[in-house]
């Protein structure tokens, strides 16, 4: 049945098809072209290795235990950074949508602060937290804190106000205001800012472990272009934007789908 | 105006503001003094604020202000030229649109700033490196929102175009992307903040450059009270940036 639907889908849109054999096309191409760059000696040895020498490092990657390791204390700085600012980050959007006084008194620092290069905090970061996996936590914190407190207070404005008005009349503590009503009230804005949260979470903690690390993704990172290992460079940045940006979207829809 | 209603209206809230920044600065002064917080990690706000005018004249912030501000300059310029050609090139081809289209918004959605250990391999330390990267880093909205303003102009003006039997070209010029601006400029004020943020991110991660390497310089002489000073001028710059932007968006969408 679902074949069946399948093909007649396919059929009736003769479009999909063309679209597909272009984007092959197109990855062809990019592939091709990289390929050709990296035999025609143009550009310094291994700037551009062979698609075969990234492919290798990406197999040798994924087989090396150590990586698993970098990659878990990445993982958990991340996961903590998202904790303290997604945690913070939602209570103050909620405070600030949930006041109108207070929203006018604060909400433009947080509006003006969210735009600036959070990597600049890292020196102070470092003083505050140390060199070792607090520092990266913080940065974490502080890239993720603005735009998941930005959508959550936008989420709280948005909330119909008979929802409100319903919790209020059933006399509901100001915590099940914010389980029962708030929360999966605001929920589209709420995922929105936790995934641009961890975005920017993710930007954060890496950067941090580039600059001053001996351990996490981003330290292999620096590695790779310490000791001038291009195929590992490549091979590392690969599997890190899979990794994002699946992370993104499960997120997204992990999410959306327990709302 | 009673003082409780004053105190409750707008310029209440925006006084409440100002005021709670003060008094956190005066807090942190008075903790400080008292030895509550160590003041090798965290100097006297009153010391930041003294080492401002040290380092603008020392460290030369004019100028690096200038630096920062070139390769800005660049990157928006190369966002403008690429981000919008390739946005009129997806419109035009709608084929390549429904292809790319989501392309780009993984792009937009991907930690670009990430490569810029392969970007120093590629360009060497140098002010390309950061101004490639603040351009890699702006593209996807600008290519976005170009395609969304092209797309969205409205069928009436697009009529009017082919009964004065425009060619596609003055078509494009004529029609099209004088009603696609508001939208393309939403893309580039985007653009711009993303590359700003980036560039100085950059500058800062690779010690080269204006504003970000200041930061790093400071920092690495353990120079605490230039290091918060230098921070807060950056704080302050992308501030004033991401406020003009703003504004010259505001003023160039008058009808919104």
């Amino acid at each position: 049945m679902a074949e069946t639907l399948r093909v007649s889908v396919a059929v009736a849109n003769p479009g999909a098809r063309r679209v597909t054999l272009v984007r092959v096309a197109i990855i062809a191409a990019v592939l091709l072209g990289w390929e050709a760059l990296a035999r025609s000696g143009l550009l310094f040895r291994d700037v551009v290795p062979s698609l075969t020498a990234i492919g290798a490092a990406v197999a040798r990657l994924l087989a090396n235990p150590d990586f698993y390791g970098n990659l878990g204390i990445t993982a958990a700085e991340i996961g903590g950074a998202m904790l303290i600012g997604g945690l913070s980050g939602l209570a103050t959007g909620i405070l600030l949508g949930a006041n109108r006084f207070l929203s006018r008194a604060y909400e433009s620092l947080i509006y003006y602060l969210g735009p600036t290069p959070k990597i600049i905090f890292f020196p102070v970061m470092i003083m505050w937290f140390g060199v070792g996996s607090g520092s990266k936590i913080a940065m974490g914190a502080v890239s993720c804190f603005f735009p998941i407190a930005i959508s959550a207070a936008s989420g709280m404005r948005q909330i119909d106000r008979v929802l409100i008005r319903v919790g209020r009349s059933f006399r509901a503590s100001a915590w099940q205001m914010v389980t029962k009503i708030y929360l999966p009230a605001m929920r589209q804005p709420v995922v929105n800012g936790l995934r641009l949260g961890l975005g920017v979470a993710i930007i954060g903690t890496l950067l941090a472990e580039t600059k001053l690390s001996n351990r996490g993704i981003g330290y292999l990172i620096i590695q790779a272009y310490a000791t001038f290992d291009m195929p590992r460079m490549y091979a590392l940045l690969i599997v890190l934007f899979v990794l994002a940006i699946g992370a993104n979207a499960f997120l997204g829809r992990g999410l959306a789908d327990h709302a | 105006m009673t003082l409780k209603a004053w105190a409750r209206s707008r310029g209440g809230a925006r006084v409440l503001g100002a005021v709670t920044v003060v008094a956190l600065i005066a807090g942190v002064e008075a903790l400080i003094r008292a030895g509550f917080i160590n003041r090798f990690i965290v100097p006297l706000p009153s010391q930041i604020l003294a080492a401002i005018p040290r380092i603008i004249v020392e460290e030369n912030v004019l100028h690096r202000f200038w630096q920062t501000a070139q390769e800005i300059l660049w990157a928006s310029l190369l966002l403008a030229a690429v981000g919008i050609s390739l946005g009129a090139l997806l419109h035009r081809f709608r084929i390549l649109r429904l292809a790319c289209e989501t392309w780009v918004a993984a792009l937009a959605a991907a930690p670009i700033v990430l490569m810029y250990p392969l970007f120093l391999v590629i360009f060497g330390r140098s002010a390309t490196t950061i101004v490639m990267i603040g351009f890699a880093a702006g593209l996807a909205p600008v290519i976005l929102k170009t395609v969304e303003g092209l797309s969205g102009t409205r069928r009436v003006l697009i009529d009017v175009g082919r009964s004065f039997k425009l060619s596609p070209s003055q078509q494009f010029w004529k029609i099209l992307l004088p009603a696609a601006l508001p939208s393309v400029f939403v893309g580039l004020k985007l653009g711009l903040i993303f590359a700003m943020i980036n560039i100085v991110g950059v500058e800062f991660l690779i010690n080269f450059g204006g504003l970000g390497q200041l930061i790093n310089e400071l920092a690495e002489r353990y120079d605490l009270p230039g290091t918060y000073g230098a921070i807060c001028f950056v704080i302050l710059a992308s501030i004033v940036f991401f406020d003009v932007t703003e504004r010259l968006e505001q003023w160039l969408r008058p009808s919104e």
